[in-house]
């Protein structure tokens, strides 16, 4: 059975594992950098992304999770998909950097300004409903990035090679069919390794 | 067509918070000590609850300045705190743009009979408890994140501690709790049937619920994660403390770890003088801010 992992130093946690399961796959909250030789996959769940990079670093974690990158899938979601980019407008240091996307941190505004609304994610799902609070966005894209899905012309999802990132809440919903597309990712990802 | 302000975006936020620190803070300097901390969330006010509490008088909203420095100084969430039933209060905050509110007990009430209706409101609410009955009151009136009362601005866990087991033993109650029965234990709470009904289904409650009143160490912090908090804030622990640095970042370690005893004793060696504590039976029974809320 695939094996996903979700990085449990912050945020939204649970509700990733639940979805991870209903999507048929095994979840494993991961709070040690040990734990991902156990993972064939990882979601770097909601959060505060200045909050859990600081655990990041606190817990050595940095290394072992671009090092993960290179071998195995990860879906990046709202603070993750910070996490995944290169880079973060205004920041002279983004973070993991496995992304070649540019992305603007709380780009719809404060959280009077969060919204759900139903998207179309191309060739995954039409009419998903998709949480987006405090939200990211993605301002610019490399040429290996696929755009999966844009909201009034922002691109709020996309994938590159073995990394998936959407700038909303999969997991705060019972649509499980983002997930499931990222589980079967990383079964074709263990398949060809 | 996108819809702001549904339950889902409500209560994803504080979903958003779980496993963190939420600080109270009374200025950017503070605020950007705990951001870099790696706190969740600061409260933006204008005295921290122990101050309150030695100053007497009536508590009120913060001056908005102090709440405007605040959120100009740091990129995660501002919390700010109005008096129970302050509609305007409620409004004025919300209308700055501050991130959540907490209709909160530590201010003189303003209304002794109701509570604000939070559904009314685009900006989440958090909301005290200290039993089910209670926290199903909230919910019922829209609160998206629930915290326990404990008792605040004393630097004494143990009010804090009575309401998170409380409100767990209920819940566990409830979820045991044939349909039949929801009825009889709604009136005896004082809980809204629906809510009970709905808790009972989902098998938790449905919104996320920190606790609070009276964390004053690392220690503390990691107790109440371990009675089943999602989070936790500290209030006057941090910056009435001698290294509020230092201080924060042990509150926020032990907080993503509470199960790592070694972890817990490592970051607590050297922090110095945590804030000088009070002993609840010493609290004359107007003074405790636990009592207010209805």
């Amino acid at each position: 059975m695939i094996k996903i992992g979700v990085l449990g130093l912050q945020g939204a946690v649970r509700e990733h594992i639940k979805s991870v399961e209903a999507s048929g796959a095994e979840g494993l909250i991961v709070k040690r950098k040990e734990q991902l030789d156990e993972v064939d996959g990882l979601i770097l769940p909601g959060g505060e992304s200045t909050t859990m990079r600081r655990l990041i670093d606190k817990y050595d974690f940095f290394d072992a999770l671009v090092n993960f990158g290179k071998h195995k899938p990860i879906f990046g979601t709202c603070a993750g998909l910070i996490l995944l980019a290169k880079d973060v407008v205004g920041q002279d240091n983004a973070h993991l950097q496995l992304m070649d996307i540019k992305v603007e941190r709380n780009a719809f505004g404060r959280q009077k300004e969060s919204f759900e609304v139903d998207l179309d994610i191309k060739g995954i799902a039409d009419g998903f409903e998709a949480v987006f609070i405090r939200a990211p966005y993605v301002v610019e894209v490399g040429e290996n990035v696929e755009v999966l899905a844009t909201f009034k012309d922002t691109i709020v999802a996309a994938k590159q090679g073995h990394f998936l990132c959407s700038a909303f809440h999969p997991e705060l919903t019972d649509d499980h069919r983002l997930t499931a597309y990222f589980v079967k990712m990383v079964e074709t990802a263990k398949l060809a390794s | 067509m996108s819809n702001s302000g549904t339950d889902r975006v409500k209560r994803g936020m504080a979903e958003m918070q779980k496993g963190g620190v939420i600080m109270d803070v009374v200025n950017a300097e503070q605020a950007k000590i705990a951001e870099e901390a790696g706190a969740v969330a600061v409260m933006a006010l204008e005295r921290v609850p122990s101050d309150i509490r030695a100053a007497g008088g009536v508590a009120r909203m913060a001056d908005p300045t102090i709440i405007e420095e605040v959120m100009n100084a740091v990129s995660i969430p501002v919390m700010a705190k109005a008096r129970i039933g302050h509609i305007v209060e409620a409004r004025v905050l919300e209308a700055m743009g501050v991130d959540y509110l907490d209709e909160s007990e530590v201010l003189t009430p303003a209304d002794e009979v109701y509570h604000l209706n939070k559904r009314d409101y685009t900006v989440p609410f958090v909301c005290g408890c200290r039993d089910l009955g209670e926290a199903a009151r909230r919910i019922g009136e829209g609160a998206s994140m629930l915290r326990t009362k404990g008792e605040p601005g004393t630097g004494n866990i143990v009010e804090a501690v009575r309401h998170m087991r409380e409100v767990q033993a209920q819940v566990r109650k409830l979820i045991g709790m044939s349909e039949d029965e929801i009825m009889t234990f709604a009136k005896n709470l004082g809980a809204p049937y629906e809510v009970l009904l709905d808790i009972k289904n989902q098998g938790r409650l449905p919104v996320v619920n920190f606790a609070a009143g009276g964390i004053a160490t690392p220690s503390d912090a990691a107790l109440m994660m371990q009675l089943g908090a999602d989070g936790v804030f500290v209030g006057s622990g941090i910056f009435k403390s001698d290294n509020p640095e230092k201080f924060a970042r042990a509150v926020v370690e032990a907080t993503t770890h509470y199960q790592d005893y070694e972890l817990i004793g490592r970051i607590s060696k050297g922090l110095g003088t945590a804030m000088k504590g009070i002993e609840i039976g010493t609290i004359a029974p107007e003074q405790r801010m636990q009592d207010r809320g209805w």
